[in-house]
């Protein structure tokens, strides 16, 4: 069993969170390791390395996805909004005021996700309903709360904010 | 001391840094020099190891190899037994034992010569089944493949049984359960024999981890510092494993003169950590005519894995819980830890007694069924009462009344008129409605003398900036400790929740407060943390610096005046039992817990029989609980627990092959979504109990013992299908559906 | 993590014609990546074989949806999140919105599809049987050429197809159907969302007076491949619907399919709720 040939790294460029990380990683690194190991965003989490989790969720022009799944190549020339960029400085964005005040982080090391995916839903559904809730969620597994105060939390940001993706208080 | 905190809702301590990301778990830590740990480990269940070879193609130099001759101290994982190595030395005992440690600084290249190095085996006789262990098909474990045996008796069953009308037998069984925190386990470790050894984890228990370490190298304790770091979720899967993968680390750093980081992946942590003891549960009940409990006789077996582990302390709570909450003046608790060639099952949270109690819940509903009574009457008919004696012998203090919290429960789930309508509108209906009901009560804290031997101690102090920090070795792993610590202390000490802090638990700062596990952080060491406060605050009122009355900013001023005249000012309080408790460890009997927490659920579900799946449409949970300290975080306890026994009772199923996890993959276990899981309304009753922070009892582990058995209860009301295991899958339903079918003929 | 990731190549093309050359040159050497979702979970799991891949994220041929007046043109690159946000495709075939909104998670979605979907060929696909019961086809390219062929076929075993070393998968095509069909689709997972099918069915029919004039029956995790199960749509055809039209089509069912015991059901399992679903599909249509 040998390791075989290796290949070289490339050059990634890639906004982050609004600024601009030009670093080199191998083509199929996975943009999750690049956030934490290169970029040093730890608040992306790996919860299974098999996109079940949604532990590593990000935005991706906008969009949720799952960085475990995504290959540097991929994320080259793409913008990336990590848990990092949800808040605006020491303003919390509208979701992460709502899961304080309704307990909606637990252990909290699926919360970066959920918030990325409660971000994600209210952008694209402003005031949505039980079942838009929790189809919204589905991708993001919590083991410690049971949703519950989760669909409380995406409920009390909707009433809070009822303001688009970049919307703070 | 006025409650200005207690039983309010406070934003959680650390919850900032957890919805923005910055709570630093392990894996979020690094060191300079630091370099990557992995374990290689077994593939077969059972045999001798001849040889480990290291294949080609790796710079095998560039690495650091553990293996057991490694080892400073004794290769053993300290526990209760002995029997656990550290590295699996001379025989394999189970799947995915660890053999050698790798370490090296390119995670990559460490993965692929974990691959490489090749283990030789020759392999042994193994056994997987409870059956096959009880039969001792072959011996696996000390004389008899039995851990751990009990055997509580009460009045005189065998006599009983004259009196019975009605005699109801019923068998029941339990599969295993992965805890599958989000966060997987891991360790970061800096250890050099001049030194120690000091580690930064995932875990629930820093004091645990230290006596394993103390043991594996041989060290004093001052030369071993355990440091938790933020923990993504335990439920007991954190609880003694932990201090196997913190030994790796530390063995890797120790031989390597550098910082080791072990992060488990998911794969890794599914097949090679504890998971819940399975159980199989036997019950011959015998009742009068009119309802009467007379005599119960249980026998209750758990599958322990390869090694004790925790697996004795798993049977008492267990064998403890079996006859359930209600009054029998005879019965027999006959009760087994046997061991199979599967990885040590270990803690999980309600720890045995979801096992039992699933088993006695089932079992109830047959036995009404034979009295002709509703389910619901046979129990409240049988509801111990104060001044009765449970299982063990033990009196019933407090004012227990289930009759109450099953008539909350009742209302709360419009109990009777969906019972009816259901019955109604199922005929000829594809997708089926059913109502089912538990009844169950779960002690708090340590069982017998368990608390008196731990001797909890917290310690508290006040800063340079006058406000207090609190010095605990209980853990924050997401059920609140940090929040309600702070609560407590800040309500005894007449100050604000911000005034608090909350040491980080290193054993190198904070006392030994005992485990975090057996629901038994709010109420026993709530009760230390507040005794604590109160012995701070009566020693500057002794000082005159503070007057009874007095604000924050003036105790604020007081503390820092204190300091800078006469130095520290810290307070320490140790556990002491309440007055009047009896435990007999010889004939297990007497008063198990210091107090239990009661509860009634009810589960609606709606079963499919064109696809038969199950899904629960709606849950009740009623309890009482003592006191409640925080409406939402103790609300969080519950639904969580639910949600996870929801999983227990229809989703997770291991599938073992030869002693190992096949389906160690989040995409293959299946644990409920967003999507599955239904309202969850849960209802708190208080009977404050005198010796908990406000009268607070433990709740952690109590939501996952009522719903799996309410759920099947309620299958068999929509279908008329009596399941007897779980996880009751759609594949086990459908086969009982055709069974029925083909014995109707 | 148990890939050695130095060892992957992923090269991003710029065109077409540029991805084509390096298939032709060199066939078998690259494999094409669309979106990820089902590469790197093997890549990450240790068993992803093939070391050299191609992304096909530049290649803006392979993107788009067109509509014309017979037919809706979907490119391989299209995702399910693409899928189930058109207009067109939601009033016309909806199975196929149905089957991408219970393709895994929404961020699955957002990254996965249909073209990896198809090639990827896992018997358990959840877009396939829609395909199936829509009469797609799809379109190869390569150096050499570009051809037509109706998806029904294109699977010929266990993850074998008619897709040579240079070709790639640049479009699907589905026939507007003139009226409409009566059209039901039914996943049955482990959960109810983001979960793998074990049974997974996809039917429509043209019903004229209670008399099946047309029917397409397929399905998924049920067999080797994705499966049309024509013997029993042949029993259907220009049959009044009855019950023992709908038992007779059942056993047609059972033999038709060849469903397996593995680590997420049984074949019994599968196979009773097969017949069970397709007991549901036909008593719809005659409602």
């Amino acid at each position: 069993m040998c390791v075989g040939d290796t290949v070289s790294k490339i050059d990634i460029e890639c906004r982050v969170n609004g600024k601009l990380s030009r670093l080199q990683a191998y083509p199929m690194a996975r943009l999750l390791d690049i956030l934490r190991e290169e970029l040093h965003l730890t608040g992306t989490k790996e919860g299974c390395g098999e996109g079940e989790c949604g532990a590593c969720a990000v935005l991706m022009n906008g969009a949720i996805v799952n960085s475990c799944l995504i290959p540097a190549v991929e994320a080259d020339g793409e913008e990336i909004r990590t848990i990092e960029g949800i808040a605006s400085g020491a303003q919390l964005h509208a979701v992460q005021d709502a899961f304080l005040e309704c307990g909606g982080a637990q252990c909290g090391i699926c919360t970066p996700g959920m918030v990325i995916a409660a971000v994600a839903l209210i952008d694209r559904h402003p005031h949505p309903g039980d079942a838009e809730i929790r189809e919204g969620l589905a991708g993001n597994l919590c083991r410690c709360t049971g949703y519950q105060k989760i669909f409380a939390a995406v409920v009390r940001a909707c009433e809070a904010a009822d303001t688009p993706l970049s919307g703070n208080r | 001391m006025e409650e200005k905190l207690f039983g309010h809702s406070v934003i959680r301590k650390e919850g900032r840094d957890k919805v923005t990301g910055r709570a630093q778990y392990v894996d979020d830590i690094s060191f300079p020099g630091m370099i990557y740990g992995a374990t290689v480990r077994s593939s077969i269940a059972r045999g001798r190891i001849t040889g480990v070879r290291y294949g080609d193609g790796i710079p095998w130099s560039e690495f650091t190899i553990v293996t057991a001759a490694d080892i400073p101290g004794k290769n053993e994982i300290a526990a209760i037994a002995h029997d656990q190595p550290c590295l699996a030395d001379q025989f394999i005992n189970h799947p995915e034992e660890p053999i050698v440690l790798l370490a090296h600084p390119d995670k990559y290249l460490l993965e692929e010569a974990r691959r490489a190095v090749q283990i030789d085996v020759e392999p042994l006789p193994a056994i997987f089944a409870i059956e096959d262990s009880l039969a001792r098909c072959c011996i696996i474990s000390g004389e008899d493949n039995v851990f751990k045996s009990y055997r509580v008796e009460k009045g005189d069953v065998d006599a009983a049984w004259a009196r019975a009308d009605v005699v109801v037998e019923g068998e029941f069984r339990t599969g295993s359960q992965e805890q599958l925190y989000i966060e997987n386990q891991g360790m970061i470790a800096v250890a050099n024999p001049r030194e120690g050894v000091t580690v930064w984890g995932s875990l629930q228990c820093p004091y645990y981890v230290l006596k394993a370490l103390v043991t594996l190298f041989g060290l004093p304790n001052e030369k071993v510092r355990v440091i938790q770091a933020e923990t993504g979720g335990g439920f007991g899967g954190k609880e003694e494993y932990p201090s196997m993968i913190a030994a790796h680390a530390a063995l890797l750093a120790w031989k390597s003169g550098k910082p080791v980081k072990i992060i488990y992946d998911r794969a890794e942590d599914m097949v090679a950590t504890t998971k819940r003891h399975p159980s199989r549960t036997r019950h011959r009940t015998g009742v009068t005519g009119d309802g009467k409990l007379v005599a119960m006789d249980i026998d209750f077996v758990i599958d322990g894995g390869a090694y004790a582990t925790l697996s004795s302390v798993v049977l008492s709570r267990g064998t403890i819980h079996a006859a359930g909450p209600y009054f029998c003046p005879n019965l027999r608790i006959r009760s087994q830890a046997v061991a199979t060639n599967a990885p040590p099952h270990g803690a999980f949270r309600g720890f045995g007694a979801p096992q039992s109690i699933f088993a006695l819940e089932r079992h109830f509903d047959h036995v009404a069924r034979a009295l002709n009574l509703p389910p619901e009457e046979f129990r409240r008919r049988n509801f111990l009462r104060k001044g009765q004696t449970a299982a063990t012998g033990q009196v019933i203090h407090e004012d227990v009344d289930l009759s109450g919290l099953l008539d909350r429960a009742l209302k709360e789930s419009d109990y009777h008129a969906k019972h009816e309508r259901f019955a109604r509108e199922n005929f000829g209906a594809s997708i089926k409605r059913g109502i089912g009901i538990s009844s169950f009560m779960h002690g708090a804290g340590f069982t017998g003398s368990g608390e008196v031997t731990l001797a909890s101690i917290v310690e508290m102090e006040a800063t340079p900036e006058g406000c207090v920090r609190i010095l605990t070795a209980s853990t924050e792993i997401g059920q609140g400790t940090n929040t309600v610590f702070s609560q407590i202390a800040a309500d005894a000490l007449g100050i604000g929740f911000d005034c608090i802090e909350i040491a980080r638990p290193d054993t190198a700062s904070v006392p030994n407060s005992g485990p975090t596990v057996a629901s038994r952080t709010a109420m026993v060491v709530g009760k230390l943390v507040e005794a604590a406060a109160l012995s701070l605050k009566r020693t500057l009122l002794e000082s005159g610096l503070l007057c009874e009355a007095c604000t924050e900013d003036e105790f604020v001023r007081a503390c820092r005046r204190y300091i800078e005249t006469r130095g520290p000012l810290r307070s320490r309080s140790q556990y002491e039992p309440p007055p009047g408790l009896y435990w007999d460890d010889a004939t297990y009997s007497g008063d198990a817990y210091g107090t239990f927490a009661w509860a009634v659920y009810v589960a609606e579900v709606a079963v499919d029989t064109i696809t038969f799946e199950v899904r629960v449409t709606d849950f009740v949970a009623v309890q009482e609980v003592g006191r409640v300290i925080h409406p939402v975080l103790a609300a969080g306890q519950i639904e969580g627990g639910v949600a996870q026994a929801i999983g227990m009772a229809l989703y997770e199923n291991v599938v073992w092959r030869e002693g190992r996890m096949a389906n160690g993959q989040m995409t293959n276990y299946i644990m409920p979504t967003a999507a599955d899981i239904p309202p969850i309304r849960v209802f708190f009753e208080e009977q404050p109990y005198p010796f908990g922070p406000g009268g607070a009892k433990g709740i952690g582990e109590l939501p996952m013992d009522g719903p799996a058995p309410a759920i099947l209860n309620a299958i068999e009301n929509a279908t008329g299908i009596c399941l007897r295991e779980i996880p009751a899958t759609p594949e086990l339903l459908m086969d009982a559906m055709a069974e029925k079918a083909d014995v109707r003929g | 993590m148990r890939a050695y990731i130095p060892s992957y190549d992923l090269r991003i093309p710029g065109s077409l014609t540029e991805a084509l050359g390096l298939l032709a040159r060199e066939p078998g050497i690259w494999q094409p990546f669309a979106g990820g979702t089902d590469l790197m979970v093997l890549l990450e799991a240790g068993k992803l074989s093939h070391k050299r891949f191609l992304s096909l994220s530049k290649l803006a041929d392979l993107r788009g949806i067109e509509v014309t007046s017979d037919s809706v043109i979907l490119g391989a690159l299209t995702t399910y999140t693409e899928i189930q946000r058109h207009s067109v495709l939601q009033a016309e075939f909806p199975l196929l919105c149905a089957a991408a909104r219970e393709t895994g998670s929404i961020a699955t979605q957002n990254r996965g599809t249909l073209g990896g979907n198809i090639v990827n060929a896992s018997p358990a696909a959840d877009s396939p049987p829609a395909l199936l019961v829509y009469d797609a086809e799809i379109e190869l390219i390569s150096e050499r050429g570009v051809h037509w062929l109706p998806y029904h076929g294109f699977h010929t075993d266990y993850k074998k197809m008619h897709l040579a070393p240079d070709e790639l998968l640049r479009a699907i095509r589905l026939p507007r159907r003139a009226k409409p069909w009566r059209q039901y689709y039914r996943k049955v997972g482990t959960r109810k969302a983001q979960a793998i099918s074990k049974v997974c069915f996809a039917g429509a029919a043209q019903m004229e007076a209670g008399t099946i004039r047309d029917i397409r029956i397929a399905l998924g995790s049920v067999a080797p491949i994705v499966l049309r199960a024509v013997k029993t749509e042949d029993a259907l055809r220009g049959a009044k619907l009855g019950p023992e039209i709908i038992a007779r089509a059942k056993e047609t069912l059972a033999r038709e399919i060849s469903p397996i015991d593995d680590i997420r059901s049984t074949a019994r399992y599968r196979l009773r709720v097969t017949q069970n679903l397709l007991e549901e599909f036909l008593s719809h249509l005659g409602r």
